[in-house]
């Protein structure tokens, strides 16, 4: 076998029939983590910049991983000459005007954006918005894939949130914002269409949920897909009326509102939708979870659904840091 | 081949033998109530990762296992957590009990243990 020329950071490094790509790089000095050396620890993943890795250097990975051409160097010997990144690549960014602008309770704001081009991005992704002067945050896109141009997002307002207080008071229909390229990968894709989905979200993780269900629904997912929403209280929720037309709509969509606080109305359960869901759903075996929203309620559901019976592999998460104080 | 000449790791089933056991191990582990309060705070793929590797090295697997790492990465729950031998015993156990639900024989479950065992002073950073 002849030696095969891997592309790193403009460098060309070549990598022998006995090597892996990892044991390459190592050779040339090039800084690269990794530990195991046997394709458990997963810390040398990088990313496939042209074409397919072999698929004994991508086994063990989540499958949306697989999707974005992620493999591991130590797992991999090259059939082919590759060009590789071993750093996440650096924002690219949009121009988009607001087309639409309203509450959608109290405290969240549905922001409509026009991209000056179409976006590829998969329902349940996330991208930075950035004002003018550079301030930017990350905000998890709201639609399915059907709009290629045109994202939408929850922005709940913050106390002391500088974006958040921007957009709900000062961003305008017809003013510009830049959006970063795509990210994330707790998304949805059409590979297992009889897989059960459970989805729990608090606040505006909504936001990638709703897109994921509705892109779900959208290419005719069969197995069930469960929905819960979660806030303190009445106020923090919201779509409550159009998620329960879609339950309607359609029989394998099912919709729990939740509030953890106070009085709970007819059709609105009360306790914290992780709590919820994992007694209304002990057996998860084989299921695919999205769990989107506080960081506390994600970690803990992760938790509740793995020891619930749900491999790891099937686990998708997006917990919503934020930069100022107070989010519940 | 001669049934000497089979290694623990061949005759556990080598790295499928792996995969199947480390998430029944780790549900144990997270459900026993006497040491998964040490799991809290971690990441639970990371910490799945490296169920894997410990789970590859304890069945006899090809592994670059360090005593030095696992002496520094164990060292912080020694200090602050009270990780002591009781805590250690309840891994172990929580190991056999996984290996006897997939079925394994006895004689390989201990040796086994006995790698695992290996760790211990390690483990416990002394």
């Amino acid at each position: 076998m002849s030696l095969k020329k891997i592309s790193v950071n403009n460098q060309d490094v070549f990598c022998g029939a006995d090597e892996t790509v990892l044991d390459a790089l190592l050779r040339e000095n090039i800084d690269i983590p990794h530990a195991c050396r046997q394709g458990a620890c997963q810390s040398c993943m990088v990313r496939s910049l042209q074409g397919s890795p072999p698929a004994a250097a991508q086994e063990g990975l989540k499958d949306v991983l697989r999707h974005q051409q992620y493999f591991l160097a130590c797992m991999c010997h090259p059939q082919q000459d590759m060009v590789i990144s071993i750093s996440p690549p650096a924002d690219l960014f949009t121009e988009a005007k607001v087309i639409e602008k309203r509450l959608l309770n109290a405290e969240t704001l549905l922001l409509k954006l026009e991209c000056d081009k179409s976006m590829g991005y998969y329902a349940g992704q996330f991208v930075n918005l950035k004002r003018a002067d550079g301030l930017s945050r990350s905000y998890s896109i709201a639609n399915n894939r059907l709009h290629a141009n045109k994202l939408s997002f929850h922005i709940r307002r913050l106390a002391g949130g500088r974006f958040s207080e921007w957009a709900h008071q000062e961003l305008n229909v017809g003013d510009s914002i830049a959006v970063s390229d795509p990210q994330g990968l707790c998304y949805y894709l059409p590979d297992n269409q009889q897989q059960n989905l459970l989805l729990i979200g608090t606040g505006s993780g909504l936001a990638p949920l709703a897109g994921i269900v509705s892109e779900a629904l959208h290419h005719g997912h069969s197995g069930d897909i469960h929905l819960f929403h979660g806030s303190r209280d009445m106020d923090g929720l919201y779509w409550i009326e159009e998620m329960q037309q879609l339950a309607q709509q359609y029989a394998n969509f099912h919709y729990t509102p939740c509030v953890s606080r106070g009085d709970a109305p007819q059709g609105v359960a009360k306790g914290r939708a992780n709590d919820l869901a994992m007694t209304m759903l002990p057996r998860l075996k084989n299921w695919r979870l999205y769990l989107c929203g506080h960081p506390d309620m994600v970690h803990q559901a992760k938790r509740q659904a793995f020891l619930n019976g749900a491999g790891l592999q099937d686990i998708h998460a997006d917990a919503f840091h934020v930069a100022s104080a107070t989010l519940d | 081949m001669s049934e000497t000449n089979v290694t623990l790791y061949e005759q556990l089933g080598g790295e499928a033998a792996v995969n199947a056991a480390v998430d029944i191990f780790y549900r144990k582990v997270l459900s026993d109530h006497r040491i998964n309060r040490f799991f809290d705070n971690t990441d639970m793929d990371k910490q799945a990762a490296k169920q894997k590797s410990f789970l590859t090295m304890a069945f006899g697997g090809p592994n670059n296992y360090s005593g030095a790492d696992m002496r520094q990465a164990h060292a912080h729950l020694v200090k602050n957590l009270g990780l002591d031998d009781s805590h250690f015993d309840a891994v172990v156990e929580n190991l056999a009990a996984t290996l006897q639900e997939l079925n394994v024989p006895q004689a390989l479950i201990d040796q086994v243990a006995a790698i695992a065992e290996s760790t211990r002073a390690d483990v416990l950073d002394r």
